[in-house]
């Protein structure tokens, strides 16, 4: 893994206009986020639900259009690129859904799906060439390249993960953004899923964004943590000190309501986290204030920014 | 409190009926916690449907078996027919809070309408104590937000909603099925502690189904680790977790990621489970599992009791002394 960043998103802001009651609101789902990939890196991005983590990943590859914000790949800003160099960009940083059931078309056979990519570049020089790509990129995620003519239906719900990565990984991509990748499957299926992640990692020297609300996953994966709450990244760590010595409040809270498969650690009864306050009435001052045991005046004036700490860790909290 | 006895529910005609649920029994008992576990489709929801008297119909039937409840037996009741003799003690709540709730009805009625059911209590009788039952599962302002609408209120607070609704026939026993998955971690430890906390005051007992082994560790007494519609492995919780049995606990356990025990390569289970129906002969897990000997595949099913307690379902259960 070398230092320089392979990508670096500067200060992204995405928003949402919905409506309520009738009424035209807007919801800042991703409110100044800044992080960088290492070349070779897994850096896993951790949050609950309404966080914004999915959509740092969709307006990274340019799903959902960002506001504002750079995304610097290969000295060039992403969110500005077109044309060809938007066609290009879209072949090196490819993503990886969370549903395998909603996200390969039932129409297409699965060749045709994994195919796509190079189809849509004109990658192919002839149909043997084609079907040679599509057999071998089968083999590399662990199906048999008969799979190639089969349809998403009769396929089962790992099955189908594998086929969703095999269309991210036939043009050789340089990053892979993986938002929830293995959350919609069984426990023993995921731990299949995950060996392939990570041995596609190494054998393809990919750097991936991997997007997860599963503390144990994140840590099994991951080089490096980003925490997300409210649009906002609160800690950054390396993923053993995330995991031992979380320092924010709110990783904290999360280590600690992490269910652990440990039969001694009882639940009870009459602990209180809160939940989380509403996207539409966001806080001027720190949006973990409303929860947070450590919160002071200037918590609720002022938003906190990420400071980095002796261990080489960001935090962002007035309080620690 | 509850007794399954030999519970088989199978979909299909009666001349070639497909079994999802095969000969499953236990007992749970008076403040009892246990947790059912297992993965999609192994047959842990329509287990809890039949012992509700709430499986679809047309679709699948318990085909033999017997339910009891407090020592009755409610097998081929349905729900209102034990209600009348006096057996509805018992109440269920589920995965998603949103669609178990009426969106058009504010939620003191809705716990109201179980009051009165129940109670025959009616007007502000049946108001009070819905607002008791809201303060029961540390609804913040119980008072004032018994007039919202479900959608007024996050994913935690509907679930609690439904707890209080399930509260509301004062149940022996309480049917958890999956009811945190669609949480959020902070907002489901809260929940499962107010499971924890309702299930040790009010000497409730609960059978509470997850896929999730983290969640089993912490929250329940004694677990019940189902696959392909049978109950493969028993035993209390800590003795599940420190000496599994069954090859298939031992496996899922290695395949689930620890946070601090980072490694290489996670421990799978190869293959995936079977569909219903077609393992004829032998052990279902037989396919997939590490230790299978010929004689798995094809000899009827032996329970293996491994202490007093333990029970694995597995010619050659995995032993302490073994492992």
């Amino acid at each position: 893994m070398s230092d320089r960043p392979i990508l670096e998103v500067r200060d992204l802001r995405t928003g949402f206009n919905v409506k309520r009651s009738g009424r035209k609101m807007r919801v800042q789902a991703v409110d100044g986020v800044s992080l960088s990939l290492g070349e070779g890196e897994v850096l896993g991005i951790v949050g609950e639900s309404g966080c914004g983590k999915t959509t740092v990943g969709r307006s990274i590859v340019r799903l959902t259009k960002a506001d504002a914000g750079e995304v610097v790949f290969n000295g060039e800003d992403v969110l500005k690129a077109r044309g060809q160099a938007l066609r290009t960009m879209r072949l090196s940083i490819r993503m990886v859904f969370q549903d395998p059931y909603a996200s390969l078309n039932p129409r297409r056979s699965v060749g045709d799906s994994v195919a796509e990519a190079g189809d849509i570049n004109g990658a192919f020089a002839s149909r043997a060439e084609r079907a040679e790509r599509v057999a071998e990129t089968l083999n590399a995620v662990g199906l048999d390249p008969s799979f190639a003519r089969r349809f998403p239906h009769d396929l089962s719900g790992g099955q189908r993960q594998r086929v969703g990565i095999a269309r991210a990984i036939l043009p050789v991509p340089a990053i892979i953004v993986a938002d929830e990748p293995v959350s919609a499957l069984d426990v023993s299926v995921q731990a299949q899923v995950l060996n392939l992640l990570m041995d596609l990692r190494e054998n393809l020297r990919l750097s991936m964004l991997f997007i997860s609300h599963d503390l144990g996953v994140i840590g099994q994966i991951s080089d490096r943590v980003a925490v997300m709450y409210m649009g906002r990244i609160v800690e950054v760590s390396e993923v053993g000190a995330i995991l031992e010595r979380p320092v924010h409040p709110y990783t904290q809270a999360l280590m600690a309501a992490m269910p652990k498969p440990d039969p001694r650690l009882r639940i009870a009864g009459g602990t209180e986290l809160g939940e989380p306050p509403s996207q539409f009435e966001r806080a001027t001052g720190c949006a973990y204030a409303s929860r947070c045991p450590l919160a002071s005046q200037r918590c609720a004036a002022e938003a906190p920014a990420l400071r980095t700490f002796t261990d080489g860790r960001l935090v962002a909290c007035h309080n620690v | 409190m509850l007794g399954v006895k030999d519970l088989t529910v199978a979909v299909g005609p009666d001349s070639n009926p497909v079994e999802i649920v095969s000969s499953v029994s236990f007992a749970i008992g008076k403040g009892e916690v246990l947790g059912l576990v297992g993965e999609s489709g192994c047959g842990k929801s329509m287990t809890s449907l039949a012992i509700m008297g709430l499986l679809p119909d047309p679709g699948p039937r318990v085909r033999s078996g017997r339910i009891e409840l407090d020592g009755a037996d409610v097998t081929n009741l349905a729900p209102w027919q034990r209600v009348e003799a006096g057996h509805g003690n018992i109440a269920m709540i589920f995965q998603e809070p949103m669609t178990s709730l009426n969106p058009v009805l504010r939620i003191d009625e809705q716990i109201a309408e179980a009051v009165r059911v129940h109670d025959g209590l009616s007007g502000a009788a049946a108001r009070a104590r819905a607002c008791e039952l809201l303060e029961m599962v540390r609804i913040p302002d119980a008072a004032l937000q018994m007039g919202a609408y479900p959608h007024q209120l996050s994913g935690g607070m509907r679930q609690r909603v439904m707890i209080a609704i399930a509260l509301a026939c004062r149940p022996h026993i309480l049917i958890a099925d999956e009811p945190t998955t669609a949480l959020d971690v902070t907002v489901q430890f809260q929940i499962l502690g107010l499971l924890r906390e309702l299930c040790d005051r009010l000497d409730m007992a609960m059978l509470f189904i997850t896929h999730d082994l983290g969640v089993v560790a912490q929250l329940v007494d004694r677990v019940a680790v189902m696959y392909a519609g049978r109950l493969v492995e028993t035993a209390a919780v800590e003795t599940l977790f420190d000496n599994p049995a069954h090859p298939y606990t031992s496996g899922l356990m290695a395949c689930m990621p620890a946070p601090g025990h980072r490694t290489r390569r996670l421990t799978t289970i190869p293959g995936q489970a079977p569909q219903p129906g077609s393992i004829s002969s032998g052990c279902a897990f037989a396919p997939r599992c590490p230790d299978v000997r010929d004689i798995c595949r094809v000899d009827p099913l032996a329970r293996a009791t491994i202490t007093e307690g333990h029970e694995a379902l597995c010619k050659f259960p995995v032993t302490g002394s073994a492992a």
